[in-house]
C-alpha cells in the first residue's frame, strides 16, 4: 500500500487538454462546502484577530492571544481547560478504544449466534442525543433517585458509592465515562468492519500453521487493522477536543463543581456566547476557537505526516 | 431512483419552508423568551385577552430554554432573524442589548407612567434617562416549608438564625424529613437560593450592596463572608449526596414530601401547589438576633423590550402597552403566583403562598441580588463566580475566607469603583 | 482437555461478555422506557420495578402528546436527516472519487482543504451562517438546515470515503475505460457500488449528530412548523423539568425514530460490510 497505485500513471499517460469532470465532480462539494462552513469559519477566525477598543473593532494582532495566555485569569482557565481535555481524550483511548476493539473482535467469531443483536445494543447509546443521555445519566447517577446505589447494594458495593457528578475529583472521570459508554459503537463498527475485510486466505494460512485464538488475533490480525486503529484514533482525538454537549447537558455551562469538567468546547461556548450574565465576548472566543484549531491541527499533521507512515511502513 | 428521491424530497422541503411565511396577511408578533414554563399561560390566557382587542395582530410566544436564551438570542439579534418583542433579563445583559442597538428606547410607550423609578431600574441607562424594557415582574426568596411536617414536629416558625438551626437539628434528629431541600451541582442554586437569599441580612440590603459598587466595602469584609460561613452550616442538613442533587432533584424531593424546608424563591409557589400534596407555608431569611431588622431579596427578574429592527414596531408597541397596563398585571400575577407584579396599580393576588411572600415587602427591607447590577460587566463574571464560589462553601472546597478573597480578586481585575 | 470443549467455553465466556456490555447499553434506555409508563410516585419509590397494574399510567404520553405537535417535528427531523445524508453521500463521493482517482494539480491542497472541516465544530461559525441565511431568506426552512448539515458531514464522508476509493482495483476502472465508458459511468456505475460499505458507514455517522443536534435548528429553525424532534423535546424538558413523566414519555418518543432510523440503515450497513468482506 504505497501512497499512490502505480497504475494512477495510467491516467496521467492518457494526456486529456480539458478533464471538466474533475471539476464537475469537486464542484458540489466545494462549493457547499466553502459557502456555508468555510467563511464563516473565516470570518470568525478573522475576529481572533481584533478586538473593541473604545467601541470600534480594531486590528490588535495576536494583542488577544497575548491576553489569553499572559493574563493570570484567562491563561488559568485555558490550562484547566487543556488539562481536563487532555485526561478527556487519555480516558477515551484508554477505556474507549480497547472495549471497542474487544467487543468487535468477538463480534466478529465467525458463526456467532445473536451477532446482530448484540451489535445494536452496544450501538444503540451512539444514536441517542446527548439531551437523553445527558438526562438518564444524571438520574442514574442521582443520589435522590437511588438507581445505582440500589445496583451496587445488590453487588455489596453500596458503600463505595459516592455522588460522583457533584464531586470534584470525580466529576470529569465519570463524564468520560459516560462519553465512552455513549461512543464505543464507533470504534467497534470500524474495527469489526476492517476486521471482516481480512482476506481468508491470510487466517487459513495462519490457521494451517497453527496459529489459532489469540496468538492469531495478536500476531495476525492486530497488525492487519492497525490503519483502522489509527483512524479510530484520530477520529476520537478530533472528537474529544472539539467537545462539548455531554459535558453542557450533564454539567451545565459552567462545567461544575469548581471547573473540574471544564474542556477546551465548554470555555469556548462561555467565552463566545456568553452565559448567564456573562456576556458573549466574540474577539477572546475567536481566539480561544483558533488555539483549538491549531491544537487539532497539530495532532492531526502528526498523525498524518508521522503515525499513519510508520504504520504502513510496519506493514509492509 | 435516488435523483428522483432527492429532487422530490428538495421540492418538499421548500414548500414546507415557504408554508410559514404563506399567511402572512395580519402582522405577526413574535416573543422571544427564556420562559417556557409560561408557555400555556400566554396561549390561553394573555394572548387571547390581547387579541380579542387587537384584531390584526397575532402574537407567538416563542421561549428557548433559559440555559440556551442568551446566546441563542444574541446570535439571532446579531443576525437580525430575532423576534419583535425580547423578554429582558435585569440590569447589564439587557443594558448591553440596549448600547449595542438591539433594543429601542421605550421612554415614549403609552403606559410606561404605570412604572415607579424603583421597578424600572432594572431596565434604565445608568445615567436614568433611558428606559428600555416594560418592567414584568419581580421574584422574591425566602424559604418555603411543609407545614405537615412542622406540625409533627411541633416546630415553630423559627425567625432567628438560632431558631432556624434548631429547627433543622430537631429535623434532622426525627430522621423522616431530610432538613433542607437544596443541591450544589447545579451551581446556581447555592448562590441564588443560598447565598443571594440569607445574604442581604449580613451585608445589610442596600446599603451593602450600594457600599461594594463604590468599592467602600470589599467581598472580603465581614458582611459578606458571614453568610458563607451560615451557608457552609447547611452542608450538615442536606440530602444525602446533595453534591450531586440538581434542582429539579431538589423540587422533587420538597414536593413529594421527603423534605421539610425548601429555600426558595417565589416563583416555585405555582409549581409547588400544583405537584405537593401537604400543606405549605413561608417565612423570610431569619435575622441574627430578635427584633434585628429584616432584609429580603425583592429582585425586578424579567421585563420586556422592543426588537429596535422590527418591521412590525407599530403593533408591537400596542402589545408593550397591554403589557404594561393593569390588567395584565393581574392576569400575569394570579396565573404565575410568585412573579409579583412591578406595576404601581396594586394586585390583588388570590394565592395564600404569594401573599405572605409579598407581605414581607412592608416589615423587611428589599433590596436585590448583589452581583446583578454593574458587577457583572467584566470578565471574570462575578455572578458566575459567584455561583461556583457558593457550591465551592458548600462542598467544603473553599472556606468561607478563601471564598470572599477569591470572588473579590476577580472582581478587582477588571473593576475600578467610580470615585 | 479435547479441542471442541475448549472452544465451547471459549464461545460461552464471549456470550457471557457481549451480553454483559450488552446489558450496560440498553439498561439506561431500558429505565427510561419503563418508568416513562408508571406514575409519578412509582417512578421515584422504585425505578428498578417494571410498571404493575397498579403503577401503570401513561400521563406522561398523554401531556407529551396533548402539548406539542410531535408528528410535525419527527416528520421535520426525518426530511432534515435523509436529505441531508443524500447530499452529504452524494457530493462526497463525488469529491473522494475526484481525489483519490485524478492526479491534478492541487490534489493534496483540495484533500486538505475539505479536511479542515473535521477539525473546527462548526458552531463557531454561526452568526456569519446565520447572516447568510438571513440574507437568502432561508430563517425558519429546512432548507437552511440541510445546508448547513451537508456542509458539515462533507469532511469526514470525503476523508472516508477516499480511502476506501482509493482500494478499488483500477483494472476494472481501466476495462471500463476501454469499454468507452465516461469518467461518470465508471464512478456511478463501476466505483459507487464497490464502496456501498463506506457509504453505509459515512451514513450512519452522518446521521447522529443531525439527528440529535440542538443548536442549529435553535436558531436557524426555531419556529413551530420547522421545530425538529431535538428541538422539541429539549424545550419540553425545560418546561415540565419536574413532571418526570412527561420528560420521561417525551424521551421515550424521541428515541424510538431513531431506533426505526437505525434499523432501515443498519441492513445496508452490514449488508455493505459484509460484501465488502466478500470481495
Amino acid at each position: 500500500m504505497t501512497d499512490i497505485p502505480s497504475s494512477h500513471d495510467a491516467t496521467g499517460l492518457i494526456k486529456r487538454p480539458k478533464r471538466w469532470h474533475i471539476g464537475v465532480f469537486l464542484l458540489p462539494a466545494f462549493i457547499v462546502y466553502s459557502a456555508v462552513m468555510i467563511l464563516p469559519l473565516i470570518e470568525t477566525l478573522r475576529l481572533s484577530l481584533f478586538n473593541t477598543v473604545d467601541g470600534q473593532s480594531t486590528f490588535v494582532g495576536l494583542g488577544n492571544f497575548k491576553v489569553l495566555f499572559g493574563d493570570e485569569r484567562w491563561s488559568e482557565d485555558f490550562w484547566n481547560a487543556l488539562k481536563n481535555n487532555v485526561i478527556f481524550f487519555i480516558i477515551h483511548m484508554l477505556v474507549q478504544n480497547p472495549i471497542g476493539v474487544a467487543l468487535a473482535a468477538m463480534l466478529s467469531i465467525q458463526k456467532l449466534r445473536f451477532a446482530a443483536f448484540y451489535r445494536t445494543a452496544i450501538f444503540l447509546p451512539t444514536l441517542l442525543s446527548f439531551v437523553i443521555v445527558g438526562f438518564i445519566w444524571k438520574l442514574i447517577l442521582s443520589p435522590i433517585w437511588g438507581v445505582s446505589p440500589y445496583l451496587m447494594d445488590l453487588v455489596g458495593l453500596k458503600s463505595f458509592f459516592s455522588p460522583w457528578l457533584g464531586k470534584p475529583n470525580s466529576a470529569l472521570i465519570a463524564v468520560s465515562l459516560i462519553s465512552v459508554w455513549q461512543y464505543v459503537g464507533i470504534p467497534m463498527m470500524l474495527i469489526y468492519a476492517a476486521l471482516l475485510n481480512i482476506p481468508e486466505e491470510v487466517i487459513e494460512a495462519a490457521e494451517c500453521d497453527g496459529v489459532t485464538g489469540w496468538s492469531q488475533f495478536w500476531k495476525i490480525k492486530l497488525p492487519l487493522i492497525l490503519p483502522a486503529i489509527g483512524i479510530i484514533s484520530i477520529l476520537t482525538f478530533v472528537g474529544n477536543f472539539n467537545a462539548f454537549d455531554l459535558v453542557y447537558t450533564v454539567q451545565g455551562a459552567l462545567a461544575g463543581p469548581d471547573g473540574a469538567t471544564d474542556i477546551l468546547g465548554t470555555l469556548l461556548y462561555r467565552t463566545f456566547f456568553g452565559f448567564q450574565l456573562q456576556l458573549g465576548d466574540r474577539s477572546m472566543g475567536a481566539t480561544i476557537a483558533t488555539v483549538m484549531f491549531l491544537i487539532i491541527l497539530a495532532g492531526v499533521s502528526l498523525y498524518l505526516f508521522v503515525i499513519q507512515r510508520r504504520i504502513r511502513r510496519y506493514q509492509f | 431512483m435516488t435523483r428522483n428521491a432527492i429532487k422530490g424530497l428538495l421540492l418538499a422541503t421548500s414548500i414546507l419552508g415557504t408554508a410559514g411565511l404563506a399567511q402572512a396577511q395580519d402582522v405577526t408578533l413574535t416573543i422571544e423568551s427564556w420562559r417556557n414554563d409560561d408557555l400555556s399561560i400566554w396561549q390561553e390566557k394573555i394572548i387571547p385577552a390581547f387579541e380579542a382587542k387587537n384584531p390584526g395582530i397575532k402574537v407567538v410566544f416563542s421561549p428557548t430554554a433559559p440555559t440556551e436564551y442568551n446566546a441563542a438570542l444574541n446570535a439571532k439579534l446579531d443576525a437580525g432573524s430575532a423576534g419583535d418583542l425580547i423578554t429582558c433579563r435585569p440590569f447589564d445583559a439587557s443594558l448591553e442589548l440596549f448600547n449595542k442597538g438591539h433594543l429601542a428606547s421605550l421612554n415614549d410607550l403609552p403606559g410606561m407612567e404605570n412604572f415607579s423609578d424603583v421597578a424600572k431600574s432594572a431596565w434604565t441607562t445608568d445615567d436614568g434617562a433611558t428606559s428600555f424594557c416594560v418592567p414584568m415582574a419581580s421574584v422574591i426568596h425566602g424559604f418555603i416549608y411543609n407545614k405537615d411536617a412542622f406540625d409533627q414536629l411541633g416546630i415553630a416558625v423559627p425567625a432567628t438564625e438560632a431558631e432556624f438551626f434548631a429547627a433543622l437539628d430537631k429535623i434532622k434528629a426525627d430522621g423522616n424529613f431530610i432538613p433542607l431541600a437544596m443541591g450544589t451541582k447545579d451551581l446556581w442554586e447555592a448562590a441564588t437560593m443560598g447565598y443571594q437569599n440569607i445574604g442581604p441580612t449580613y451585608w445589610k440590603g442596600e446599603e451593602g450592596r450600594k457600599a461594594l459598587i463604590k468599592g467602600e466595602q470589599k467581598l472580603t469584609d465581614e458582611g459578606w463572608v458571614e453568610p458563607y460561613r451560615v451557608l457552609a452550616k447547611w452542608k450538615d442538613y442536606l440530602g444525602d449526596g446533595f453534591e450531586a442533587q440538581t434542582y429539579p432533584d431538589s423540587q422533587n424531593l420538597f414536593t413529594l414530601g421527603r423534605a421539610a424546608i425548601y429555600p426558595a424563591g417565589s416563583w416555585e409557589i405555582g409549581l409547588f401547589n400544583t405537584q405537593a400534596q401537604f400543606k405549605m407555608g413561608a417565612f423570610p431569611p431569619p435575622v441574627k438576633n430578635a427584633g434585628d431588622t429584616c432584609y429580603i431579596s425583592d429582585h425586578n427578574d424579567i421585563g420586556v423590550g422592543l426588537n429596535a429592527k422590527s418591521a412590525n414596531s407599530e403593533a408591537a408597541k400596542k402589545l408593550l402597552t397591554f403589557i404594561a397596563s393593569p390588567e395584565f398585571a393581574d392576569i400575569y400575577a394570579n396565573s404565575l403566583p410568585g412573579f409579583f407584579s412591578l406595576n404601581s396599580t396594586a394586585v390583588k393576588m388570590a394565592d395564600p403562598l404569594a401573599q405572605e411572600f409579598v407581605s414581607w415587602r412592608e416589615k423587611c427591607q428589599p433590596s436585590i441580588r448583589s452581583t446583578y447590577q454593574i458587577l457583572s460587566r467584566g470578565t471574570p463574571n462575578l455572578e458566575n463566580e459567584t455561583w461556583t464560589e457558593s457550591a465551592n462553601v458548600i462542598n467544603g472546597t473553599d472556606t468561607p475566607e478563601v471564598a470572599g478573597e477569591k470572588l473579590q480578586k476577580g472582581l478587582d481585575s477588571w473593576y475600578k469603583p467610580a470615585k | 482437555m479435547s479441542k471442541a470443549r475448549h472452544s465451547l467455553t471459549r464461545t460461552g465466556l464471549v456470550h457471557l461478555a457481549l451480553i454483559g456490555y450488552a446489558v450496560i447499553s440498553i439498561f439506561p434506555v431500558f429505565l427510561t422506557l419503563i418508568n416513562s409508563m408508571k406514575d409519578r410516585n412509582a417512578i421515584f419509590r422504585n425505578p428498578m420495578q417494571v410498571p404493575t397494574f397498579e403503577t401503570f399510567d401513561l400521563v406522561g404520553y398523554t401531556t407529551v402528546l396533548g402539548q406539542g405537535d410531535f408528528a410535525t417535528y419527527f416528520q421535520n427531523s426525518f426530511i432534515v436527516t435523509v436529505v441531508s445524508i443524500a447530499l452529504v453521500l452524494l457530493f462526497g463521493a463525488m469529491a473522494a472519487f475526484a481525489l483519490s482517482e485524478y492526479r491534478f494539480r492541487g490534489n493534496m491542497l483540495m484533500g486538505l482543504y475539505l479536511a479542515i472541516g473535521i477539525m473546527i465544530p462548526i458552531r463557531l461559525g454561526t452568526v456569519a451562517i446565520l447572516q447568510g441565511m438571513v440574507a437568502t431568506g432561508l430563517v425558519n426552512t429546512l432548507t437552511a438546515l440541510v445546508l448547513v448539515y451537508t456542509a458539515q458531514g462533507i469532511p469526514l464522508a470525503v476523508f472516508i470515503l477516499s480511502e476506501f476509493m482509493r482500494t478499488v482495483s483500477d483494472d476494472l476502472k481501466n476495462a471500463g475505460r476501454i469499454d468507452g465508458l465516461s469518467e461518470y459511468s465508471i464512478f456511478f456505475r463501476l466505483v459507487l457500488p464497490l464502496v456501498r460499505p463506506a457509504m453505509a458507514t459515512v451514513a450512519v455517522f452522518t446521521m447522529i449528530p443531525i439527528w440529535n443536534d440542538l443548536w442549529f435548528p435553535l436558531i436557524l429553525a426555531p419556529s413551530e412548523a420547522t421545530k425538529t424532534v431535538t428541538l422539541g423535546s429539549q424545550i419540553f424538558i425545560g418546561q415540565f423539568v419536574t413532571n418526570w413523566n412527561a420528560v420521561l414519555a417525551a424521551l421515550s418518543l424521541a428515541i424510538l425514530p431513531v431506533l426505526v432510523l437505525y434499523f432501515i440503515f443498519s441492513r445496508q450497513l452490514i449488508r455493505g460490510i459484509t460484501s465488502g468482506a466478500v470481495k
